[in-house]
């Protein structure tokens, strides 16, 4: 459905953050996206979507095809549109509008079947039926990322890009949304999860893709990857032997890791 | 005691002018974080064009009709000269409203010429007597006009899906991009709005006086309403305006009596003095968001 070709990013004219980037993320499927800090999966997900402009970025090479038609260039109301939509990290809800407001605003480009999508929505979200009329400010955490999630169901996308949603929750709350973007993908909306938190993203996943400063550096279904003896070290915290290891050997491996790949 | 409620009267009624002028900054400021120093300019265009289309049609539609035109002006102005500049520092920005005030004044003073011209409205100066008070009825003209104008906003950005577009624009660009709001219509409309509302009360100075080449000068008195309102606030922009105004037109009745040592016209400044003691009190104005941050 998505298939992104050999991207390349520049920031500000100078800032080369994604070089030759590509992926494929195929219809009804949860692709899990990993990668460490300042890897370049929020950039990415910003070329797919259109809100590059914001921040002075820009694609100088490569495409993003969604079902085989160039959509990198087009702005992110025609993204929208096209039925793709990007939960931003950091969840972003307008603080100063009621939880109804946001949820309509999410509706702006489908403002037809409002009625119904609202239904939905709650539906999926009985907390955040609860608290409609209230502030979204005051939300909790996990409520203000179901309200960001469900906000963006309002459009009805065909392809959900899902930024972090579990930065800054407690565990319980992560278990739920991971259930939410289950239930989500099981209703019929294919989802591209950018994630810190790997353990969670693969256990959900069909597929899964390493980024590394700008590259892709594995490329595997999610459950090779849960027993990748590299993924299980760095994304899942666990050494191969349990213990943990001293600073310098692991830069020193990582180094060495970047020669290779 | 008349003479107290007539002062009232003639202060809300032009306050209503400044509402109006003061809602137009507000926003623009609101969502392209732009003091827009145009203003003026499309408050004079909107009265000109009133002096000219009122010999054609009747007064209301020539007011409708010059409303429409100048934010369609407006719209333009936005798209060729402010556009380009998103993302440019403010301050650049604003100066370039400031060069587009003069060049459209400096177009439109052009139609106006040498003497004054009537925007034929049908109250002129006379009065009409509300409970034993008689009141010019340009006034209650100026505060009927302004209450529309300002319910129909309110209306706009709470029920209406542009208006709650705008509303998120405001508060957050990028995310409002990424609902598939289209922020650059969101800026059109922003100036097509203040525009509009420019013209209105253009059209309102010049009712029961003139229209010369100085009524831009009256604008001006919106920048105190809105400092004093709080610049992101549009209620603050009402509550600003009608302060401004009952205090210039209070302070102007009284203080010749009661502090002549002020010397003549104290008036004048009366706005900005009042905008001055607000500010000591509240830094961000009487309704302003003061920017929150974690500490």
């Amino acid at each position: 459905m998505l298939s992104v070709r050999n991207l390349e990013v520049v920031y500000h004219d100078v800032i080369l953050v994604l070089r030759g980037v590509s992926l494929e993320v195929p219809e009804g499927e949860i692709v899990a996206l990993l990668g460490a800090n300042g890897a370049g999966k929020t950039t990415l997900l910003r070329a797919i979507s259109g809100l590059l402009d914001v921040h002075d970025g820009e694609v100088t090479k490569g495409s993003v095809l969604l079902d085989g038609r160039p959509i990198h260039e087009l702005p992110p109301t025609r993204v929208v549109r096209l039925g793709v939509r990007q939960v931003m990290e950091g969840r972003r809800i307008f603080a100063e509008l009621t939880v109804e407001e946001n949820l309509r605003l999410g509706a702006h480009t489908n403002a037809g079947a409002l009625a119904e999508n609202l239904d939905r929505v709650y539906g999926l979200f009985p907390v955040i039926k609860e608290r409609r009329g209230r502030t979204a400010g005051y939300l909790s955490g996990g409520e203000q990322q179901m309200l960001a999630v469900g906000r963006a169901l309002m459009s009805e996308p065909k392809l959900l890009l899902l930024d972090e949603p579990s930065l800054g929750l407690a565990p319980k709350m992560v278990e739920q949304i991971r259930d939410i973007i289950v239930e989500i993908n099981r209703q019929g909306t294919t989802v591209l999860l950018v994630e810190q938190n790997a353990t969670m993203a693969l256990a959900i996943a069909g597929h899964g893709y390493v980024l590394e400063t700008g590259k892709i550096v594995m490329d595997r279904p999610a459950q090779e990857l849960l027993q990748d003896e590299d993924i299980r070290e760095f994304y899942l915290g666990l050494g191969a032997e349990g213990a943990a290891r001293s600073f310098r050997d692991v830069k020193h491996y990582r180094r060495r890791k970047r020669w290779l790949s | 005691m008349t003479e107290f409620w007539q002062s009232v009267a003639r202060g809300l009624g032009n306050g209503s002018i400044y509402a109006l002028l003061a809602l137009g900054f507000v926003i623009i400021y609101k969502s392209t974080r732009v003091v827009s120093f145009a203003q003026p300019a499309f408050m004079l265009a909107g009265a000109v064009l009133v002096t000219y289309l009122a010999a054609e049609v009747n007064f209301f539609l020539a007011l409708v009709l010059s409303a429409l035109a100048v934010a369609l002006l407006a719209l333009g102005v936005e798209r060729v000269t402010v556009r380009p500049m998103v993302g440019k520092p403010v301050f650049v920005v604003a100066i370039i409203t400031l060069g587009l005030d003069i060049v459209i004044r400096v177009i439109v003073n052009g139609f106006i010429g040498l003497d004054v011209r009537q925007v034929g409205d049908p109250w002129g100066l006379q009065t009409v007597n509300l409970l034993g008070v008689p009141v010019q009825q340009r006034y209650l003209a100026m505060l009927l006009t302004t209450a529309l104008m300002v319910a129909a906003l309110f209306a706009f950005f709470r029920y209406t899906r542009f208006g709650l577009a705008m509303r998120a624009a405001a508060f957050d660009q990028e995310t409002a991009l990424a609902q598939g709001v289209p922020v650059g219509a969101v800026f059109a409309t922003s100036w097509a709005m203040a525009g509009g509302l420019a013209a209105v009360a253009g059209v309102l100075v010049g009712s029961g006086a003139s229209v010369d080449q100085n009524l831009w000068i009256i604008a001006l008195k919106a920048l105190p309403a809105i400092i004093l309102g709080g610049l992101d606030s549009l209620g603050g922009a009402v509550a600003g305006g009608l302060a401004v105004g009952l205090v210039e037109s209070l302070v102007g009745t009284y203080q010749a009596d009661l502090a002549p040592w002020l010397g003549q016209n104290f008036a004048v400044v009366s706005p900005y003095v009042l905008m001055l003691l607000v500010l000591l009190m509240k830094p961000y104005g009487l309704f302003g968001t003061p920017e929150v941050e974690r500490v």
